[in-house]
């Protein structure tokens, strides 16, 4: 120990090392928690306000860090760790990053404890606030809350560095000299995101995270382009199974400590447990492609009205897609399928079909390898806009609304054009230069047509069979001159309806 | 004493120009602002709490914490805001630099006016580039970024080493090393200025200097 500091300086110096741990955990626990932090400045001291810094206490998190020193101080060789991880819903884990908390025995004996040392633990802690912004798990935490979660573990002693893979980044937050040593605090990120492939339990080699030479696919933020059954993403074994020397005591506590659905991400809502339907589907990427759209519409079928919870499930997911490769495909029908019912209410009809139809026309340009090309089989090809008709319905070709009849209310000029082989004004005006107008998002090799036409085309739909008059007025007095036949014949079979009566009660 | 210097470099787009200024000058300010002190009998004084805010950027992938002080907010915009103007009007290839200068007033004897003596000054150099499409603007986006936040790390790393700090004043000397102006924090005294470099590269065809915080004025 050193015997040039008061006893008075050197109660201060351990208290303010006690509570600058405390606070450090704090400030890391909450810049996880996938919120925006928000504190107030305020001109009178409160006196409880520790290093003039207004960072909020949160007790769980107090009481495990507590836990964690048991009662003693972050000395030489007795590191404090905060070790942050992210799990999915799937029950993998990873570790993302490992902040510690050291001495080292360079001492400054020269410095003032009440004073200096104070303002620099503080200057430290507003640095720590900094960087936590700033190394890549900050965003992945923002986005936390349907696919994975945060955790956090609180340690005390060896920093374990093995579990955040190869080649990870340390970046040094500060030091500050105090006369019975330095203060150092840093934190060592994986820079490595990549999952490793899906091995069943009795192949585990009961290692350490095995790490990257066995990795199959990159998973970071941007997804992956492969097909979803290649990209099923499980990892390394269950923590459970790992001989790593994890004390016993310290369990990962989700970063809503106590429970694993109890949010102190308020923004967002607990992940439910696999066990639920609505995000499971959602989390588990189809194995066949051609179930993709189909997928999305049922887990929007099934989120949307069966489960208010789930539903606003969708909701977040809508804003903020999720990480598991493969899954955004289903997010993405999900989300404009979703929001089509939730607009459109529950016409299983065309109108939220061409949406899908829509997603399957992104998807085949965007990334997916998959065939959806052969989902839009068009009924003939001259027919416009052929592919929105809803799928599987035969009678497509007598639908009056796919196919316009032949006495259309008002004859268009471009109507001749309606079934001409290009958009490129092929047609008998000569003395016009048809310029080839292509919209964005428009699909022209099914279709000859263009936006234009087609508005125009169906600006006048035919009129509804049924409401035509002279049909309806014939079938109305034919309806009325059968009446009476129906009632005899009803009359005379009147013990057999009572019996099927009887029967229903 | 000499006067610490340190310069960062970014390159930008233009409409990423402000939030990219006010991610690096209110790091800077968090790390120099204390709480209000409030002076108290024999001597001794308290220091009033710094609150945080969270601040995500709406054209970069980046968020950053600032002191939660609307005044002290408003007063950085209102810079960031006028080299932003400076930069888009210059007709110069968009290459400017913003400069976040603390100083200590040492006050002299009549005639002589107080002096303002830097003890630390930030320089942002700013290179702002056009891009083509929105497949680029995406990547300058996540880009940019990831530089702001090296940036953020290099502002720690200096601010880490302790160097010279303006000694605590006592009651009477308190305006000549912070900045009592605000309600709720107290920043070191800070003064903001900018220079439009033209694209011959010389610093000087249009030198505006603004001193938006100016304590001269007697």
């Amino acid at each position: 120990m050193d015997s040039g500091l008061s006893p008075q300086d050197k109660k201060d110096l351990d208290k303010f090392i006690k509570f600058f741990a405390l606070k450090t955990v704090q400030v890391i626990v909450q810049a996880r928690l996938g919120e925006k932090i928000c504190t107030r400045s305020s001109s009178s001291p409160t006196g409880s306000d520790w290093f003039n810094l207004a960072i909020k206490d949160i007790p769980e998190v107090t009481h495990e860090a507590k836990r964690a020193l048991a009662g003693q101080l972050p000395g030489i060789g007795r590191s404090m760790c905060v070790e942050i991880s992210l799990k999915t819903s799937e029950g993998d884990s990873m570790e993302l990053e490992t902040w510690c908390l050291e001495m080292n025995e360079k001492c400054d004996k020269d410095i003032k404890v009440s004073y200096t040392v104070y303002n620099r633990l503080s200057v430290l802690l507003k640095s720590l606030l900094a960087i936590t912004r700033v190394t890549p798990a900050y965003k992945l935490s923002r986005k936390q809350g349907h696919d994975y979660v945060i955790l956090y573990r609180i340690y005390f002693g060896e920093v374990q560095l093995s579990g955040l893979g190869e080649g990870f980044q340390t970046v040094r937050v500060g030091v500050v000299g105090t006369p019975v040593g330095t203060v150092t605090l840093s934190c060592a990120y994986r820079t490595n995101l990549a999952f490793m492939s899906n091995r069943p339990p009795d192949e585990e080699d009961g290692g350490a995270f095995v790490g990257v030479q066995d990795s199959q696919e990159v998973c970071t933020t941007s997804f992956s382009t492969s097909p979803p059954s290649q990209c099923v993403c499980t990892l390394s074994p269950s923590p459970s199974k790992l001989s790593k020397p994890v004390p016993l005591d310290n369990v990962q506590l989700p970063l809503a400590p106590g429970l694993v659905t109890h949010t102190l991400y308020a923004s967002r809502l607990s992940y439910q447990p696999p066990a639920a339907a609505g995000p499971a589907e959602l989390c588990h990427p189809a194995a066949n492609p051609n179930q993709m759209m189909h997928g999305g519409k049922e887990g929007g079928v099934v989120l949307v009205p069966a489960h208010p919870v789930h539903g606003a499930d969708a909701h977040l997911t809508v804003e903020h897609p999720p990480i598991t490769p493969g899954s955004i495909g289903d997010d993405d029908s999900l989300s404009h399928s979703g929001d089509g019912r939730r607009d459109e209410g529950r016409r299983s009809a065309s109108p939220s079909d061409p949406v899908e139809a829509l997603n399957a026309f992104t998807r085949k340009i965007g990334a997916f390898v998959n065939k959806p090309s052969t989902q839009i089989t068009a009924a003939s090809l001259d027919l416009p806009f052929a592919a929105f008709a809803p799928r599987g319905l035969d009678s497509e070709e007598n639908d009056p609304m796919v196919q316009p009849p032949d006495s259309p209310p008002c004859p268009s000029p471009l109507q001749a054009s309606l079934h001409s082989q290009g958009s490129e004004g092929s047609g008998p005006q000569d003395d016009f230069v048809m310029v080839d107008f292509r919209p964005a998002f428009s699909k022209d090799d099914l279709l000859p047509m263009d936006l234009g036409t087609f508005y125009r085309e169906f600006q006048n739909p035919p009129q509804l069979a049924s409401l035509s008059l002279h049909i309806s007025s014939q079938s109305m007095a034919d309806d009325l001159d059968s009446l009476p036949e129906k009632l005899a014949v009803y009359e005379k079979n009147i013990d057999e309806f009572d019996a099927f009566v009887d029967m229903l009660q | 004493m000499n006067c610490r210097s340190e310069v960062l470099e970014v390159t930008v787009e233009a409409r990423q120009v402000e939030e990219a200024m006010l991610a690096l000058l209110h790091t800077i300010l968090l790390h120099r602002s204390t709480g209000k002190f409030h002076y108290k009998k024999e001597g001794t004084y308290s220091i009033g709490t710094v609150g945080t805010l969270d601040i995500d950027c709406d054209f970069i992938d980046f968020t950053f914490v600032r002191v939660s002080s609307e005044e002290l907010d408003r007063v950085i915009r209102k810079a960031v805001s006028e080299f932003k103007d400076a930069l888009s009007n210059s007709g110069s290839d968009g290459m400017g630099q913003i400069s976040l200068e603390f100083y200590q007033k040492k006050k002299s004897r009549w005639p002589f006016s107080d002096e303002c003596i830097p003890w630390e000054v930030w320089s942002i150099k700013v290179n702002v580039v056009n891009l083509a499409n929105e497949q680029e603007r995406q990547i300058c986006r996540e880009k940019v970024g990831e530089k702001l936040g090296e940036k953020v790390i290099n502002v720690v790393e200096v601010i880490n080493r302790h160097e010279y700090l303006p000694k605590m004043p006592t009651q009477s000397e308190v305006d000549n090393v912070f900045d009592t102006s605000l309600k709720d924090v107290q920043p070191y005294l800070y003064k903001i200025t900018f220079q439009i470099t033209d694209s011959l590269g010389t610093s000087v065809s249009t030198t505006m200097r603004r001193l938006i915080k100016d304590t001269l004025a007697l």
